[in-house]
């Protein structure tokens, strides 16, 4: 579904070029949940972004369901680590905006957004403007404005960040069910262990400045996962201290040249 | 929670009105002051009915000048502001001579309306267009300019198009401080149509000031002033009214 093809990013700063992100090579089957983790700055939100379509590679190539990326599409949804949701709209204008914008029919898509706000439980909220709802509700609001998209690829980029963790996790367990409703192809960026080991086939972990794939994790726990208690227990703890390792390491990899 | 509102809203303005007035009164009072250099509130209440139609009908005229000076002045600032807004170019051909012609002393403009425009109502009109219009540019372009970054990179994620990220973003974003403008420009207009009457006298309130000098009634002008000051008041609580009810959200976000 997505193939990211000898891809590096590099900004020209004002004190010089930054390097982003170096020579990152990836393909993401379809329906694969796919989690990006690495440190803050380490080039997570310029591979997305290059991945959406708004920011053209240095070098490299992204493809997406067989056409190569150069502006954004409509079957690629971005959901941001804001809700970067309109003030003055309710919510379920707010889920709207994207028919408006790509000229959709509304009547057609009217029952599709409500039922993603009951999906998400905001059905009692439609009429709500953004400022009356928690974090939590925002973000959901976000997230059902990306999937009336009816999005082939979901692109994420730290979504629960902001939210504290009992809500995170609630979220993510959510999206981990709407993933398996709609087999959508999500990309989602985070720095957090255990949210990438709860929601991913596969973990991607960069390494810091310029970002490059360290490795490419793999998850064999059966779905539906959930946090806390469960039966595999063990291998969920294995993994994490994996990645632990393999994100601390790269701290030491980055010190040792500077002192 | 209606009980602290109406206390807020309604009584505590009140309230400071009667103190300003009995200070005002009081200090006529204390201090002996001739009403000829400063009438007290009961010399001017009287002055008000001696006259009491004529002076209300003045008014009006003063009234309908700023209205219309200011409706113009809104659309146009409107306009320009989205003019200079859509464009990097010419927004930096065209601020500096906005602002230059914003700098000019507008009183040093009142003697050349009437050498164009004669007697009448346009010179004054034009008087109030020419102060009030350039915070409604001001504020308008800085509201344009405010869009968070989140946003535009929705738009953008959504592929919308200029017009449409215009429209449906910026512009209702802006409005908060569109209305930070209107609020700045409504007593510059009525200052407009008072300087345009007081230079060039023939009906309105200012037109009173300018013939109440020429006859030493100190207490008339007073009138006058107290009249301006009622319109202005009542003016800003319009448009404080209109925002609250076209941008509600504004206050929320901005706490
Ligand atoms: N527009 C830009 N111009 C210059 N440098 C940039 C720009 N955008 C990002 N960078 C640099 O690229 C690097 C990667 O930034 P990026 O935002 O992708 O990091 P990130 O992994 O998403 O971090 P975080 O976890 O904090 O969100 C950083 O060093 C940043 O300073
Ligand atoms: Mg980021």
């Amino acid at each position: 579904m997505i193939t990211i093809d000898a891809v590096s990013q590099t900004f020209k700063g004002r004190s010089g070029p930054v390097e982003a992100i170096r020579d990152i090579s990836l393909t993401i089957g379809e329906g694969e949940f796919v989690t990006v983790i690495g440190r803050s700055g380490c080039g997570k939100s310029t591979l997305l972004r290059m991945i959406a379509g708004l920011l053209k590679p240095t070098a490299g190539s992204v493809t997406v369901a067989g056409s190569p990326v150069r502006e954004p599409r409509r079957d690629v949804a971005m959901v941001f680590q804001r809700p970067a949701l309109l003030p003055w709209r309710s919510v379920e204008d707010n889920v709207m905006l994207p028919v408006e914008i790509f000229g959709w029919r509304k009547s057609e898509y009217r029952p599709r957004a409500e039922h993603l706000l009951e999906m998400t439980g905001l059905s009692g909220f439609r009429k709500r403007l953004p400022h009356e709802l928690s974090g939590g509700m925002q973000q959901r609001v976000s997230l059902c404005r990306a999937l009336i998209q009816s999005p082939k690829v979901m692109l994420m980029d730290e979504p629960f960040s902001a939210l504290d963790a009992l809500t995170r996790e609630e979220l993510a367990v959510e999206l981990q069910r709407i993933h398996m409703d709609l087999g959508t192809t999500i990309v989602f960026v985070t720095h957090s262990i255990q949210e990438a080991v709860l929601l991913a086939d596969r973990v991607a972990v960069l390494s810091s400045r310029p970002g490059h794939l360290r490795r490419v994790v793999e998850i064999p726990i059966p779905r539906p996962r959930t946090f806390g208690h469960n039966a595999h227990m063990e291998q969920v703890a294995g993994i994490s201290a994996e990645l632990h390792t393999l994100l601390l390491s790269d701290d030491h990899l980055q010190a040792s040249p500077q002192t | 929670m209606t009980e602290s509102r109406v206390w807020s809203n309604a009584v505590l303005p009140t309230l400071g009105v009667i103190i300003a007035v009995t200070l005002w009164w009081l200090a006529t009072a204390v201090f002996h002051i001739d009403p000829f250099y400063v009438p007290s509130p009961a010399d001017v209440v009287e002055t008000f009915f001696r006259t009491p139609g004529f002076l209300l009908q003045e008014s009006w005229i003063t009234i309908q000048r700023v209205l219309i000076g200011f409706a113009v002045a809104v659309t146009l600032g409107l306009v320009i502001a989205v003019v200079l807004g859509s464009s990097r170019t010419i927004e930096r051909m065209a601020l500096p001579v906005l602002a230059a012609v914003n700098a000019i002393p507008k009183v040093a403009l009142a003697p050349l309306l009437l050498v164009w425009m004669g007697f009448g109502d346009s010179p004054k009109i034009v008087m109030v267009i020419l102060v009030s219009f350039f915070p409604v540019i001001v504020s308008t372009m800085a509201g344009l300019t405010s869009t968070p970054a989140d946003l535009h990179e929705l738009a953008r994620s959504l592929k919308a198009s200029w017009w449409q990220t215009f429209v449906k973003v910026r512009l209702t974003w802006a409005l908060p401080q569109v209305f930070v403008g209107l609020k700045v420009a409504t007593p510059l207009a009525i200052i407009g149509a008072v300087i345009g009457e007081v230079v060039n006298p023939d009906h309105g309130l200012g037109s009173v000031i300018a013939g109440s000098s020429a006859n030493s009634d100190t207490a008339l002008a007073f009138v006058a002033l107290v009249l301006l000051a009622v319109i202005g008041v009542v003016m800003f609580y319009l448009v404080a009214g209109l925002e609250r009810l076209l941008v509600p959200w504004a206050k929320a976000i901005s706490s």
